[in-house]
Order: C-alpha cells, then sequence, then structure tokens
C-alpha cells in the first residue's frame, strides 16, 4: 500500500469492502441505488468462475473416454466421484438433480472462496489503474452472492418436500411433528424456524468464514512489508484448508437438506 | 453490504449452472464411469476365468503328462521283455544252428570216411586180386570177383 499511503487505514479497509455498484434503474455506477443496486463486480467474477467451471467441465465431459484417462479427465473425475460418493453417503433416493446440484456448489463455490488466495491489492489496484474505484474481488464475502445460492437451495428444498410428499403430508409434518397433533402450533413455529434456519445458516457461515478471511488478509496488508510475510505465508496456508473445507460443508449440508426433504423422518 | 438486485442475479446465475451441469456435464461423466467400472468388471471377471482355465488346463498337462511317463515306462519294458526274448531265441537258434552244422559236419566225416575206407579195401582187394593173379598166373572172372568184394565189404564191421 505504498502508493496509498495518503489514506488512512480505515479507508483503505472501507475500500476494500466496498463493492462496485451499479444502480440499474438509473443506469449508472454510483451508490444509492437501494434495492436497484447491483454489485457488478460479485456478480461478473461469480459469472465468471461458474462459467469457468462449466466449460472446463464440458470439455472434459465431450471428449470423456471410458478408457484410459487422460491427466486432465483424470483430475475431473477424481472431483466427480468425491462428490458422487458424498452423494451416495448421505442421500439414499433417486434424483437426477441432487448430484450435480453438489458438484455444482462444490467447484463454485471453491472457485469464488479461492479468490480469496489473490493478494488483496492485486486486482482492485489493476482495476483502479483501468478507472474502475472499487473492486471487491471474493464473491462469497459479499451476502448478496452467499445469499443468492442459499436461496435457490432453500427453494429446491420446498420443491422436493411437496414433490415426495405432496401438499397434506407436508402439512402433516409441520403440524404433528415433533410433538403430536395437540402442541400443533408449537410443533408449526419450530418447523418455520427450522426451515428457515437453513438457508440463513448456509448464507452466513460461508459468509462469516469468507469475509473474516478477507479482513485479516486487508490487516496483514496493512502491516509493514516485512511483517507481511510471517503472517500472510500462514494465515494463506490455513486459508486454502477453509476455503475447501466452506464448500464442501455447503455441499454437504444442501445434500442433507435435500435428502430430509425427500423422506420421511 | 445491503441485500439487493445482486441476489436475484445471483439466484439466476447459480439456477443455469445448476442446470447446465445437471443437463450436460454429469450424465456424460457418469455414463463413461459407468462403462469403465462395467468394463473393469467384465475384465476382472475374465482374468479369473482365464486363471481357472489356465489352473485346469495345467491340471490336464500334468495328467497327460504322467499317462505319457506311464506308457513310456510300459513301452521300455515291454521292449526289455521282448529284447530279453529275443536274445534268448537267438541263441536257441544258434544252439540249434551249430548242433546241426556239427552233426552234418560229422554226417560228411563219415561218409567221407566210409567212402575212403571203401575205396581203400577196393584198391586193395584189387591188388591183392593182381597179386593173386600173378601168383596163380592166371585170370580170375571178374564179375565174380566183384561180387566177392562186395560180400567183403559187407562183411567188415563197421561200416
Amino acid at each position: 500500500m505504498t502508493e496509498q499511503h495518503t489514506i488512512t487505514a480505515s479507508e483503505y479497509i472501507q475500500h476494500h469492502l466496498t463493492n462496485l455498484q451499479f444502480n440499474v434503474k438509473t443506469m449508472t455506477f454510483g451508490e444509492g441505488g437501494g434495492f436497484w443496486t447491483l454489485n457488478v463486480d460479485t456478480f461478473l467474477i461469480s459469472i465468471a468462475l461458474g462459467l469457468t467451471v462449466i466449460l472446463l467441465f464440458r470439455s472434459v465431459a465431450k471428449s470423456m473416454t471410458s478408457g484410459v484417462p487422460g491427466k486432465l479427465q483424470n483430475f475431473i473425475e477424481v472431483i466427480f466421484e468425491f462428490v458422487d460418493q458424498q452423494v451416495k453417503d448421505t442421500f439414499h433416493g433417486r434424483s437426477i438433480l441432487i448430484a450435480p446440484l453438489a458438484l455444482t456448489i462444490f467447484t463454485w463455490v471453491f472457485l469464488m472462496n479461492l479468490m480469496d488466495l489473490i493478494p488483496v491489492d492485486v486486482l482492485p489496484s489493476t482495476a483502479g489503474a483501468v478507472g474502475i474505484h472499487h473492486l471487491r474481488v471474493v464473491p462469497t464475502t459479499d451476502l448478496t452472492a452467499t445469499f443468492g445460492m442459499s436461496i435457490t437451495v432453500f427453494l429446491l428444498i420446498l420443491f422436493y418436500s411437496f414433490k415426495v410428499k405432496g401438499l397434506k403430508g407436508v402439512f402433516l409434518e409441520f403440524f404433528t411433528k415433533p410433538f403430536g397433533i395437540w402442541f400443533f402450533p408449537v410443533n408449526f413455529i419450530m418447523r418455520v424456524v427450522e426451515e428457515l434456519a437453513r438457508p440463513i445458516s448456509l448464507a452466513l457461515r460461508l459468509f462469516g468464514n469468507m469475509f473474516a478471511g478477507e479482513l485479516i488478509f486487508v490487516l496483514i496488508a496493512l502491516l509493514p512489508w516485512y511483517m507481511q510475510w510471517p503472517l500472510a505465508l500462514p494465515w494463506a496456508l490455513f486459508h486454502i484448508l477453509i476455503i475447501t473445507l466452506q464448500a464442501f460443508i455447503f455441499m454437504v449440508l444442501t445434500i442433507v437438506y435435500l435428502s430430509l426433504a425427500c423422506e420421511d423422518h | 453490504m445491503d441485500i439487493n438486485i445482486t441476489l436475484f442475479g445471483q439466484m439466476i446465475a447459480f439456477a443455469m449452472f445448476i442446470f447446465v451441469t445437471m443437463r450436460y456435464i454429469w450424465p456424460p461423466i457418469l455414463k463413461a464411469l459407468d462403462e469403465r467400472q462395467q468394463r473393469i468388471a467384465e475384465g476382472l471377471q475374465a482374468a479369473e476365468r482365464s486363471e481357472n482355465e489356465l489352473k485346469l488346463s495345467q491340471k490336464h498337462i500334468a495328467d497327460q503328462l504322467r499317462e505319457a511317463k506311464h506308457q513310456a515306462a510300459e513301452i521300455i519294458d515291454h521292449a526289455n521283455q521282448r529284447a530279453v526274448r529275443i536274445v534268448e531265441e537267438g541263441k536257441d537258434t544258434a544252439q540249434k544252428e551249430g548242433q546241426r552244422l556239427l552233426e552234418m559236419a560229422q554226417n560228411d566225416i563219415e561218409q567221407e570216411r566210409l567212402s575212403a575206407r571203401d575205396a581203400l579195401i577196393r584198391e586193395l582187394s584189387e591188388i591183392t586180386i593182381q597179386g593173386v593173379e600173378k601168383i596163380l598166373q592166371k585170370n580170375v572172372d571178374h564179375a565174380t570177383h566183384s561180387r566177392l568184394v562186395d560180400q567183403l565189404i559187407a562183411e567188415i564191421p563197421g561200416a
């Protein structure tokens, strides 16, 4: 941050945590759009990463051979079988959606988290040089991205609940479990809280971990250059574990919630 | 930090990614992996089968080998017996042949001896007759004389 020595530490942190925003109503960049604000950096980076995953997997899937696999195919197969095994271990029904969903979540979240390991100033400074003043590199430090996924998962849970158990089954479950029919208000309130807690905990867990990690990288970047090395390296190594773990947790919990939605408990 | 339109953008993007993965990525990879699994299973099965076959044929070969050895031993036995027999027969034949030759030779010798004796007697009697003629100064009838000689020969013991 040698070239930014004129701004204070809190300004530096603030700067790193501000999205590049676009007002969809007025079609101008800048804050103040309220609900009609698009976080351009989160949106574009996450889509670029998602497309990277999709294109990589699609290119392998097209040239997939059941004979001796190449190195890239082998790598993709390892990820594939890892996800497939997780799904098979948890989910015992038959569904063509859940395994691809888990694969998408795992790879996409992993890549979005991986952006955290790029040194905090590289991309924002580069963007600054071409006239973009704010850039938040890690999409998963943005609540809209994590909630975007968790709410989609929530909708899928609802869809599968109704599809498998039917309207009557879902209502029966909401009102009669776990305390029986006579405590139906208690049952209902508990179930609603339980259901709503799922997407919220999914989104906040991922967001919290990545936000905290990013914040610590920013704080380390505030230190003198000779202090950055000994701190940034262990934290980055530790963070490799966290980003993988968070992607894994998001995937496994999604599988668990969907399998709960598909069977009586 | 507030929730805004980005949320819906993210949801739509996520849904699209899921759809693409479900439609275009998951099935071909799964198919290829299943195929490979099947091929490996078949390969293992084939390997097991050929292992069994190998064992069977090894057993077969061992059996045949044992049989062949047995037969060879039998053949050698036979050959030995036959050789012994042939040698015995040969010996017998040779002995008999020798005996026969010996007898033939003895016969011949006997014959020779007899004819030599006859000739000797004849010559002797000839000489004797000539001597007698000289002494008697008179011809003796040759026919009578020959008869006399033959009688004489017949009378000689050991003829």
